[in-house]
């Protein structure tokens, strides 16, 4: 065989060479290989080599997890085409809307895209925190994971809210001017103690935030920074640790008689012929529940194909509704900001309205205190409860669904008829206009709720003698509470964020 | 000596000798991590805030009646002229920051509900303190008014 014979076939050879040379083991095709293909590859050696079968079960998870990071990666996507257009500058930024929408190929259908995956990443990371409580997946080892969690909640609402101003519209501006007072709230207290002059946190935040005293074109930039670059890298970074740490913390939560409930399969064989006596030399130095030394990892299946195959579906399902939403219904987009004359009513997107109708009462408690409060108690939560019944079971722990059900009861009349009362009556200052600020600041509808739920959820532990009962009824109050005050904040609130029954009978203009 | 021993490398002495030149420079390096952030943080805060002048003449129309507002275009101010003189009040509320509406007795805001008399004093709603009067300067009807400058309520020129 000569050279040039030789060269040829190389050249042939090549495509196949490159492909095995990019997966290094060859196709997943053995245990042995299916295991490399996962641990071999930077992205998918987040997940466990193998998956214990409980978690394939699509009632462990509904897959909310995944449809959150696939709207995520939608989102991320659609982003980055809409930035080939966007113009972070005032009027220019609505132009450049106006031309996605009208005039670049395509670009109508990718913005609608965007917000829709937006959208759908807030419902299902909400979605997937409930999943997650409520079948106390957040015991221990996975404490921080819930934290993590939290935090790419938090990371969530925020890119929300800055996507919120790009487009420099009169909902976009109202809705930034509303945020960026809210952040200089602390003055509420401050100007009470007469302490604004030489302590104003308020004022400060503000100040960062818009890098102006006015919503301008450097409020526009810092919403810009913060939404394509700060909190994506946020997001980016929380995501890795929340998916690195479901490996590391042993899997999805499952329960104790797991195995036997699942029964035999005959997907499952003993992965080791032989016991192991030693597993990894690792196992000197990693302390804990992993790697298991002792014993094979019993009822798991390869995660290649079975878990990437159920991902994929899952991202695909979420893609395909996003797609539908982004076919039937336009993002909206109302005319230039106008900074004289705002929208009445002005409205936060959806999932902020119930924020807003407790802002309505008072702006440092409805937009500061009570959130920090939501959020350090959802914090807490896994290191209050250290119990161990019922991990892994859906409204596993004392009192289960039905103390659910009788929590929801209570969560939804509480709210409605604290609501109704201060409809129908007003509250402190309309009965007693002079009240001092801080009386008004601190008693007020949302506080009230609040300190209902707290009360309710404090007897919840002392009636069952379970924190596990009180974390339950606490959750479920203020999933309620958000429900009724969004859905009030939506559909009955008209001018002057006054409550109407419907649409209809506002005021014409 | 048994003390040797003891020690492995996974379970090292605590802090053996030769270590502190080592610590002392990582809290070198801490610090100087430290210190360059302060001059990040530093930089968020503008020092100059580019916004518009809040300083504007206005000529106030002849036919302003007695206890009518006067909004001029573009100016978030709402001047009034009675017999004791020419005022202006802020029609930017102090709940967070919307544009509150002229009404028969006083400014409505659209946002939230918060109500507030002729006078600027709050009767309803969230807000926590009155719409601040501001500074008129100038007479007749050819005023100056600040924007940025706040006089107390009742102060008229």
């Amino acid at each position: 065989m000569n050279a040039l014979q030789e060269f040829c076939e190389n050249l042939w050879a090549a495509p196949r060479r490159i492909l095995d040379t990019a997966l290094r083991s060859g196709a997943p095709k053995t245990d042995r290989t299916r295991s490399t293909f996962v641990f071999g590859n930077v992205f998918l050696h987040l997940h466990a080599v193998r998956t214990h079968r409980w978690s394939l079960r699509w009632t462990t998870t509904l897959g909310l997890g995944i449809a959150s990071a696939a709207a995520t990666l939608i989102a991320v996507v659609s982003g980055v085409l809409l930035m080939f257009y966007y113009k972070p500058y005032p009027e220019a930024a609505y132009q450049s809307i106006k031309d996605i929408h009208f005039v670049v190929p395509t670009g109508r259908f990718i913005r609608n895209i965007h917000r829709w995956s937006a959208n759908v990443m807030v419902v299902t990371v909400i979605a997937h925190m409930a999943r997650a409580f409520y079948t106390a997946s957040y015991r221990k080892p996975r404490e921080f994971n819930w934290l993590i969690g939290m935090g790419l909640l938090v990371t969530t609402l925020g890119l929300s809210f800055t996507g919120y101003l790009l487009p420099w519209d009169q909902l976009a501006y109202w809705a930034i001017t509303i945020g960026a007072n809210i952040a200089q709230s602390p003055r509420e207290v401050t100007d009470a103690l007469g302490a604004t002059d030489y302590f104003d946190p308020g004022g400060l935040q503000k100040l960062l935030l818009l890098g102006s005293d006015t919503v301008g074109a450097e409020a526009l930039i810092r919403f810009y920074l913060f939404h394509v670059m700060l909190l994506p890298m946020v997001l980016a970074a929380l995501m890795s640790v929340h998916f690195w740490r479901i490996r590391k913390d042993g899997g999805l939560s499952r329960p104790a008689d797991a195995d036997e409930r699942l029964g035999p399969s005959k997907d499952v064989y003993p992965v080791f012929t032989d016991t192991p006596a030693k597993t990894y030399q690792l196992a000197a130095i990693v302390r804990g529940r992993t790697p298991a030394v002792g014993k094979g990892p019993e009822n798991t299946v390869p995660s290649m194909p079975h878990l990437f195959y159920a991902e994929l579906a899952v991202t695909m399902l979420t893609l395909f509704v996003c797609l539908a939403l982004a076919i039937a219904f336009d993002a909206p987009l109302k005319e230039l900001a106008n900074p004289n004359i705002p929208e009445n009513p002005a409205k936060a997107p959806w999932y902020f309205l119930g924020l807003q109708e407790l802002v309505a009462f008072t702006a440092f408690m409805g937009g500061i205190g009570i959130p920090a409060i939501v959020l350090i108690g959802l914090g807490l939560i896994p290191y209050l409860d250290r119990e161990k019944a019922g991990s892994g079971e859906w409204f596993g722990g004392p009192g289960g669904w039905p103390l659910v059900q009788r929590s929801l009861a209570i969560g939804l009349a509480s709210a409605l008829i604290v609501e109704s009362l201060v409809i129908r009556y007003g509250w402190i200052r309309e009965w007693f206009p002079s009240t001092p600020q801080l009386v008004v600041t601190l008693i007020n509808p949302g506080t009230l709720l609040t300190a209902i739920y707290a009360a309710y959820s404090l007897w919840l532990v002392q009636r069952y003698q379970s924190s596990r009962a009180g974390a339950l009824g606490l959750f479920t109050c203020f999933l309620c509470g958000f429900v009724v005050l969004t859905v009030i904040g939506t559909y009955f609130r008209g001018p002057n964020w006054v409550f109407y029954w419907s649409p209809s009978d506002w005021p014409k203009h | 000596m048994n003390s040797e021993t003891k020690h492995s490398r996974l379970e090292p002495e605590l802090m053996p000798r030769r270590d502190v030149l080592g610590m002392a420079s990582l809290w070198a390096a801490g610090s100087a991590f430290m210190f360059a952030l302060f001059g990040i943080a530093r930089l968020p805060k503008a020092a100059v805030l580019a916004s518009p002048s809040k300083k504007f003449r206005v000529t106030l129309p002849e036919t302003l009646p007695a206890s009518g507002a006067f909004v001029p275009p573009g100016r978030n101010v709402s001047i009034s002229r009675d017999s004791e003189g020419v005022h202006a009040v802020s029609l930017v509320c102090t709940h967070l920051g919307c544009i509150v509406n002229t009404s028969s007795d006083g400014f409505e805001c659209p946002c939230h509900g918060s109500r507030f008399d002729r006078n600027g004093a709050v009767t309803r709603g969230p807000a926590p303190q009155p719409l601040p009067w501001l500074k008129v300067t100038g007479s007749g009807n050819e005023v100056v008014v600040d924007e940025g400058a706040t006089v107390p309520s009742g102060t008229k020129v």
